[in-house]
Formats: C-alpha cells, sequence, structure tokens
C-alpha cells in the first residue's frame, strides 16, 4: 500500500491528474510535480506560514496535507491569485510599502493577508497583526506588512460604490 | 524534514476505521485534521506504517444540540467551533479559546478530537472539556466508551484511548443559567502554546460562585482541575480568603522548568491568572489586582 496513488484534482482552475505516494505532501507536490514553486517551503511543520494555499477556497499549511488527501479538491496557490488579478492592489500595496525584502514569506503573507481582506474589510492593525500571527518574516520586522494590507483595506472600502 | 514511507488508507466510516485499526494497532495512526501528526511525521518523531485518513468520514461531523448536551463531533474542526451559532450560545468558553489555538490556516484543518486525542499538555481545548465537565466518547472493538473528561488525560500525550480505539465526540452540557466563563493565556505569540493558562466555567447566584471550575494548563503533564476553586464556592469572596486560595494554588500545582518558563516563573502567572479569573467571574474590580510574589 505505500505504492503510488492517483489523484485527481483542480489547481487553479486546471485539471490535474497525477500518480503521488502517499508520504508526499502537497506543498512538495505543487512545487516538484506541478512546478509552481511560488509556494515556499520552510519549516515544514507548520509554524512559518510560507507554505499556505487555498484548499476549497480557505487557506491551509500545505506542508501539514498529504497530496493524496487532495482527491477532488480545488487548490489555488500564489500563481493562481496573480495570475487572475485577484490580489494585484495588494501586491503593489506591498510593493510601494516596502513589505518584503527577500520575498520568502512573501507568498504566504499575501495568501493570508487576502484571506483576511476577504473575511473582514476594516480590520485594525492588531487585527492584521493578529491574522498574520502564523506567518514569519525575518527581514521586514512586520511593520512594513501591516502597512501594507490597511492600506489596500482602506483602498478597497474607498473604492467601493 | 519529510516524512518517511507510509501506507494510506481513507477509511470510509468508524467501522472501517475500527477495523483497520484492530488490524494494525499501534503501527497504525489516525488523520483527522493533521495539524499535530504532519508535524510529527514531517520531523520524524513518529514513523507509522499506515496512516488511516478519518478526516471525510461523514458521521463523525457536526454540531447538534441533544437534549442538556452539545454534541461535537470528533471532526469538527477549530474553525467551525469559531463560527458556530450553537457554540456561541450554549459553551461559549470553547468559541473564546479556539481564538488562541493556532492560526488561522491551522483552525481551518485542525479538529476537536484531534486535538483531544493528541493530549497536548499546553493546549487549549484539553483543558476546556475539564472546565466544561465534558464526556468523551470513545468507540473500540468491545463497542462504546464514555469517558469523563478529567478522566481522559493521563500524561504528556497520553490518554485513555487504547491503540484499537478512535474518539468519536465529545459531550458538553449546555452552559446554565447564571453561568460565567473566562479564558486567558499568557503566550510568546499569538497562537503560540501558552505557557501558561487558565480555562475557567463557573454559576454565580448573589455575587457568589455556586459552581467554580478553573483548568489551568501547561502547568503539568496533562490538564489540572484546581482544588483551590472548592475554598471559594458558596462563600463571599474577600481579598483575604482569594489570598489564601492563591496560597493554596501555588502548593497545589507542580509544573514544570523548561525553555520557555521557570517552574517559580509558572507558579506566579497561574496565581495571576486565577486572581485575574475570580475577578472576571464575579465582576469584582477590586479583586485581582496584584498577586503576591
Amino acid at each position: 500500500m505505500t505504492a503510488e496513488m492517483q489523484i485527481s484534482l483542480e489547481v487553479n482552475g486546471e485539471r490535474v491528474d497525477a500518480q503521488v505516494l502517499p508520504r508526499l505532501n502537497l506543498a512538495d507536490f505543487l512545487r516538484e510535480h506541478l512546478a509552481l514553486t511560488g509556494t515556499h517551503v520552510g519549516c515544514e511543520h507548520g509554524v512559518c506560514g510560507a507554505c499556505t494555499v487555498r484548499v476549497n477556497g480557505e487557506i491551509v499549511r500545505s506542508c501539514l496535507m498529504l497530496a493524496v488527501q487532495t482527491h477532488g479538491a480545488s487548490i489555488e496557490t500564489i500563481e493562481g491569485l496573480s495570475d487572475s488579478g485577484e490580489i494585484s492592489d495588494l501586491q503593489a500595496a506591498f510593493r510601494d510599502r516596502n513589505a518584503l525584502q527577500c520575498g520568502f514569506c512573501t507568498p504566504g503573507m499575501l495568501m493570508t493577508a487576502q484571506d483576511l481582506l476577504k473575511r473582514c474589510a476594516t480590520p485594525d492593525r492588531e487585527h492584521i497583526r493578529e491574522y498574520l500571527s502564523g506567518n514569519y518574516c525575518r527581514c521586514t520586522g512586520y511593520q512594513a506588512i501591516i502597512d501594507a494590507v490597511e492600506m489596500t483595506a482602506r483602498q478597497r472600502l474607498a473604492a467601493k460604490p | 524534514m519529510k516524512a518517511s514511507a507510509f501506507a494510506y488508507a481513507r477509511a470510509t466510516d468508524v467501522v472501517n476505521a475500527l477495523e483497520l485499526l484492530a488490524t494494525h494497532g499501534d503501527k497504525a495512526k489516525l488523520l483527522s485534521g493533521g495539524q499535530s501528526l504532519m508535524p510529527a511525521m514531517n520531523l520524524r518523531l513518529i514513523s507509522p506504517e499506515l496512516v488511516v485518513d478519518i478526516s471525510e468520514i461523514a458521521e463523525l461531523q457536526g454540531i447538534a444540540v441533544d437534549g442538556r448536551v452539545l454534541a461535537v463531533g470528533a471532526l469538527t474542526r477549530h474553525v467551525d467551533l469559531l463560527r458556530s451559532p450553537d457554540i456561541a450560545a450554549h459553551a461559549p468558553l470553547l468559541a473564546e479559546a479556539v481564538a488562541h489555538v493556532a492560526h488561522p490556516a491551522i483552525r481551518n484543518r485542525g479538529t476537536i478530537g484531534g486535538s483531544l486525542a493528541h493530549a497536548d499538555p499546553a493546549a487549549e481545548l484539553p483543558a476546556c472539556m475539564l472546565a466544561l465537565n465534558a464526556t468523551i466518547i470513545v468507540r473500540g472493538p468491545g463497542g462504546e466508551r464514555r469517558i469523563a473528561a478529567r478522566d481522559f488525560f493521563t500524561g504528556i500525550y497520553g490518554t485513555a484511548l487504547t491503540p484499537q480505539e478512535l474518539l468519536v465526540s465529545v459531550e458538553v452540557p449546555l452552559a446554565p443559567k447564571n453561568s460565567a466563563h473566562f479564558f486567558r493565556e499568557f503566550a510568546r505569540r499569538h497562537g503560540d502554546y501558552a505557557i501558561v493558562g487558565l480555562a475557567a466555567q463557573a454559576t454565580v447566584e448573589a455575587g457568589a460562585f455556586a459552581d467554580l471550575r478553573l483548568a489551568f494548563f501547561a502547568v503539568g503533564d496533562r490538564p489540572v482541575l484546581a482544588k483551590a476553586a472548592t475554598m471559594l464556592v458558596g462563600v463571599e469572596v474577600t481579598p483575604a480568603l482569594l489570598s489564601k486560595a492563591l496560597t493554596a494554588l501555588g502548593e497545589e500545582l507542580d509544573p514544570q522548568d523548561d525553555q520557555q518558563a521557570s517552574a517559580a516563573m509558572r507558579r506566579h502567572l497561574a496565581k495571576a491568572l486565577l486572581a485575574r479569573g475570580v475577578s472576571a467571574l464575579l465582576d469584582r474590580t477590586d479583586l485581582g489586582l496584584g498577586v503576591p510574589g
């Protein structure tokens, strides 16, 4: 039973069929089988948040989910969110506010920040800080990231008719 | 690191999961949300031969009010507890505590059954089960067992579950009228495991405790229901009495030293939580202001 298993899923809107070993986690599946290397692998035990992706619309740690568990699921990665334009304003805010330096944590930060902004249009800084508490950044000191998320929230609110 | 190789079976229902456990025993591990099991496997702290995925079993899901209890299926995710109107209405302590469990991406996968079966002594939900006087329901080859929360946790990552058993649900008594709850924890970062925490459930009548259950966590090898609570029930709580209860708590607890905190610091923090908890539960600002070292 340690043999490869057949899975069918949707990744960024495209149907994917693959053969995977049970031990393969979702992060490695995305990176090594599908070449979607925007999903970063940091700690591999759920602490750093760099591997955050969406599964059926909800953010999860892709290092803590097996690829075989995604059979029938819909996955969205940072490539999907970026290509669709869903987070183009958030990405621009990250650039404008110097919210990234080395960029390693950025895909996970963007996934988590967008999840917050979808659920809450007017988060205060404390709420943003709390929501992002599961995403480590080793460069920025976080203030600039919180600035960028706060700025995007304000811009989206102002843009609403 | 990556998990070592294992075989994988997706259990179709509880009977199927129990058959797999009966065959493979302690060589198998149950996978529900995976938020504790997967890190342990990735770190190679454990290397099961077989992973039995129970995460799709429908009969283990859902929250329902059933007579005088809330029945919570083992696969109820932390995020479901946070969003459930039934939990908010009938077990608000649980809703408040869950906000402190890890981070949004982890709460989207982690389950109550997984957290209780994992039995981390610093985890929030096991302590809540003690404070709420919950019953934990498990099923095995010999049928169903109902285990009081105070008898379920037996040590670090230790529970009354045998390798052939599966935790199926928990029953939480509905919070009665006049009930009050308090949850607070000290942690380095929001969502981290607590350095010390307190989950408390009380019944308050005419300004006094008719019932008080204080479940401390991260102060020993399992969550602890403080005996010092009994001193505060059925009497007027004065600053002098609270002070005696704090001393009793300090003598009763036997916390560990580790890289996060010394035993003495944990004892001090536990006392601070007791004072703040009593003050909040009785809505008395004259209590809970200072804790003698």
